[in-house]
């Protein structure tokens, strides 16, 4: 027996379902935290690939693929799904057995799917998820029955129980790995599904009559989910919930993260000294402690508030309350062409873009993700603050109007043009550059549900990993960059000015000054743009480096602000508050969008469109500035 | 109401909330969702359970203009745009 199954091939099997079917739980009941999350090469779609050993021994790949009703796809996901079934994808085995998973309290879905799946012939098991959850209603789908009506193996699972699916890993051992079928590339040779109106209306019918066989029975809206839809769907009462919920998750963010946050910069910090008080004082001590070191740290610092952001998504994802959310705010944003799932990665981005821009991947249409990440850098992020902070001390009087202070008015009023530049870019977008087709929102509203703890935790671990893994990678290799820039050439002996001003960043500073000069800046500023690439707030901390200040961090703002204030014309600081609407200049952000729409063609428009905006800003600002002041 | 009156398939998005009707059909001139792709928003409804005689309700409207609107169909709810609702017939039952 042993040796016998130590010689079956690996099974590679593919997980179809449609959304809200509870197939990722699934997922991550058969392989664990035995995952790896990746796209689809050239688009962004992510592809969740994990596996398992029966008790034989024998390997299992599972492919969650993504949701879809139907395949006939609407959207970029749903074609993969299509796609990677049929053996379409470049690159992606076909699966030797394909898993039709089910949601035994919401058949009719379910069954359509399957039908569409079974004309194609290939090997399947339909995984009957849920079927707890349907007794508990009172009813028990005839597994026998239905697996005759429909000539295919089912069987019941339970993806929130620990043994959920020791039945479904038995039934597959049946299934033998197939050679691997040759690639089609994109033609309809292995079988033509172009949507066929009169063909799924006769599915349709089909459906009721094997459900009717089966004894399913058509769940009953409980009269606490009316409740509940009544006032959170109510447009008055729910968008105030809304408004609640939002501002739970932006204090949470923003204050919940302070603490950890601090003790990682702490604890960087304190590893920094540790390390220069091993190494020898040169080359090497300055890469590890200045480049690496400090670098990462900056970047790791955002970690707490990722993890937070991320629990509240998948919480309220999970609950049933996001797609709700979308619904109330769909129409505010569909005049712009967003979705209304486009809000949470939004929100997100006014901590960070990072996390806002990884939040996308909620959003189930590519395109709709798209949009959204392209706007997402234009949210005022909180590395942002620091520099608003300076520079409205230093040019904006703490003045009075009516009830409000005109430094506070200022700050909102540069969140305000954040927020409406993003909308306006989104409907130059949507107008101009998004092929002329209609979105529609056909979204589906699933029950409520409690979280499920499980699916929590690895959904978290997953963002976490992803985090580390590819930000940290990348991110890793632009400190290093960005040092060298920034050390060498070294100072001459006998130097008198920073350091940074002899190297090489000193030198492309004094460079981009030809640019800068027609938007009032100076070259100190250039320079200090060019670190600023790394992370926006260290543009403050470069700034006090060129203007030979050296003071900690904290003691650098307040020495900063007069040398800036007696130094630099009121226009010149206007112009910088302006640049730093659009601040084009992050590393991490474009590095973010690479990485997550597997091409430079995003992170090259957007980099190109911010860099233009802000030019524009920087340069009408300063002009008027000039203008109102000479 | 006449015989007549009941019979006569009217857009979904005439129902006011709470209302329920029988589907009659999806109209076939129903916005195109993506060129590649050959998907139609009709193609879709169908797919999503908006067929002759199944049973729907209008569950929620949004402010002001009904639009979008929250519909069950066969134990699930969807949310629909207007124009996408319109394309749905229904009969009142």
């Amino acid at each position: 027996m042993d040796t016998a199954n130590r010689q079956l091939a690996d099974l590679h099997i593919a997980l179809v379902g449609v959304p809200n079917c509870g197939k990722t739980a699934l997922f991550n009941r058969l392989t664990g935290s035995r995952q790896k999350v990746a796209n689809y090469p050239g688009v962004t779609v992510e592809r969740k690939e994990g596996g398992f050993r029966d008790r034989g021994g024998r390997r299992y790949r599972v492919l969650d693929l993504p949701g879809a009703y139907s395949l006939s796809p609407t959207t970029l996901d749903e074609a993969i799904t299509r796609d990677v079934v049929l053996g379409r994808v470049a690159g992606e085995r076909q699966p030797d057995v394909i898993v039709c998973v089910a949601d035994a309290t919401h058949m009719p879905l379910s069954l359509r799917l399957i039908l569409e799946v079974r004309r194609l012939g290939y090997p399947m098991v339909i995984a009957l998820n849920r079927s707890d959850l349907a007794r508990k209603r009172g009813f028990r789908l005839d597994v026998a029955k239905l697996a005759a009506a429909l000539g295919v193996p089912v069987i019941e699972t339970v993806a929130i129980a620990p043994a959920g699916a020791e039945a479904l890993i038995q039934g597959l051992a049946a299934f033998e790995a197939r050679s691997p079928l040759p690639v089609v590339e994109g033609g309809g040779a292995v079988c033509e599904l172009a949507p066929n109106r009169a063909e799924t209306e006769r599915t349709q019918q089909l459906v009721p009559q094997i459900l009717a066989e089966v004894g399913y029975r058509e769940p009953l809206r409980t009269r606490a989910a009316a409740r509940a839809d009544a006032i959170l769907m109510h447009p008055a009462a729910g968008m105030l919930v809304l408004g609640a919920v939002l501002f739970l998750v932006f204090q949470a963010v923003f204050s919940w993260a302070a603490w950890p946050m601090d003790l990682i910069e702490e604890g960087v910090g304190a590893f920094g000294l540790l390390v220069s008080g091993i190494l020898p004082a040169g080359a090497l001590q300055s890469l590890l402690v200045n480049g690496i070191i400090a670098g990462v740290g900056s970047v790791i610092v955002f970690l707490p508030q990722i993890l937070i952001l991320f629990f509240f998504i998948l919480v309220l994802e999970d609950s049933g309350y996001l797609p709700r959310a979308a619904y109330l705010l769909d129409r505010l944003m569909g005049g712009v062409g967003l979705s209304g799932r486009a809000f949470i990665p939004l929100l997100s981005s006014f901590a960070c873009a990072i996390p806002g821009i990884m939040a996308a991947r909620t959003i189930p249409s590519a395109r709709d993700r798209i949009a959204t990440i392209m706007i997402a850098p234009l949210m005022t992020c909180s590395a942002r603050l620091p520099v608003y902070a300076l520079l409205i001390a230093a040019f904006i009087p703490a003045r009075a109007v009516g009830p409000f202070n005109l430094q506070g008015l200022v700050l909102f009023t540069l969140y305000f043009a954040g927020v409406l530049a993003a909308l306006g870019v989104a409907w130059v977008m949507k107008r101009f550059l998004s092929k002329r087709t209609y979105h529609p929102l056909l979204l589906e509203l699933p029950d409520y549900q409690w979280p499920d703890l499980r699916s929590l935790a690895m959904g978290l671990w997953d963002r976490v990993r992803i985090f580390m893994r590819r930000v940290g990678g990348i991110i890793l290799s632009l400190m290093i960059v960005l040092w060298f820039l920034s050390s060498y050439p070294a100072a001459p002996p006998g130097a008198t000015g920073p350091a940074i001003e002899y190297s090489f960043a000193g030198m492309l500073g004094r460079a981009l000054h030809v640019v800068f000069a027609p938007i009032g800046f100076n070259w100190q500023i250039a320079v200090a743009l060019v670190p600023g690439l790394a992370a926006r707030e260290v543009a403050v901390s470069a700034l006090g480096t060129v203007y030979a200040m050296s003071a900690s961090n904290a003691a650098l703002e307040s020495a900063l602000l007069p040398v800036i204030s007696s130094t630099w014309s009121l226009g010149t600081g206007l112009s910088l508050l302006a640049w730093y609407i659009f601040a084009p200049q992050c590393l991490s952000t474009l590095a973010v969008v690479k990485r997550e729409t597997q091409s430079w063609r995003y992170p090259l428009i957007m980099a190109g469109y911010l860099f233009a905006l802000a030019y524009l800003a920087s340069f009408i600002t300063w002009r008027v500035t000039l203008a109102l002041t000479s | 109401m006449s015989v007549a009156a009941h019979a006569l398939p009217v857009p979904l998005t005439v129902l006011p909330r709470g209302a329920r009707a029988l589907v009659h059909c999806v109209l076939d001139d129903t916005p195109v969702i993506d060129d590649a792709l050959h998907s139609t928003v009709g193609q879709r409804l169908i797919e999503l359970g908006f067929v002759h005689g199944v049973e729907v309700e209008v569950i929620e409207t949004m402010w002001p203009i009904g639009d979008p609107l929250a519909v069950r169909v066969r134990g699930s709810t969807f949310a629909l745009r207007r124009r996408e609702a319109s394309a749905i017939l229904v009969t009142l039952a």
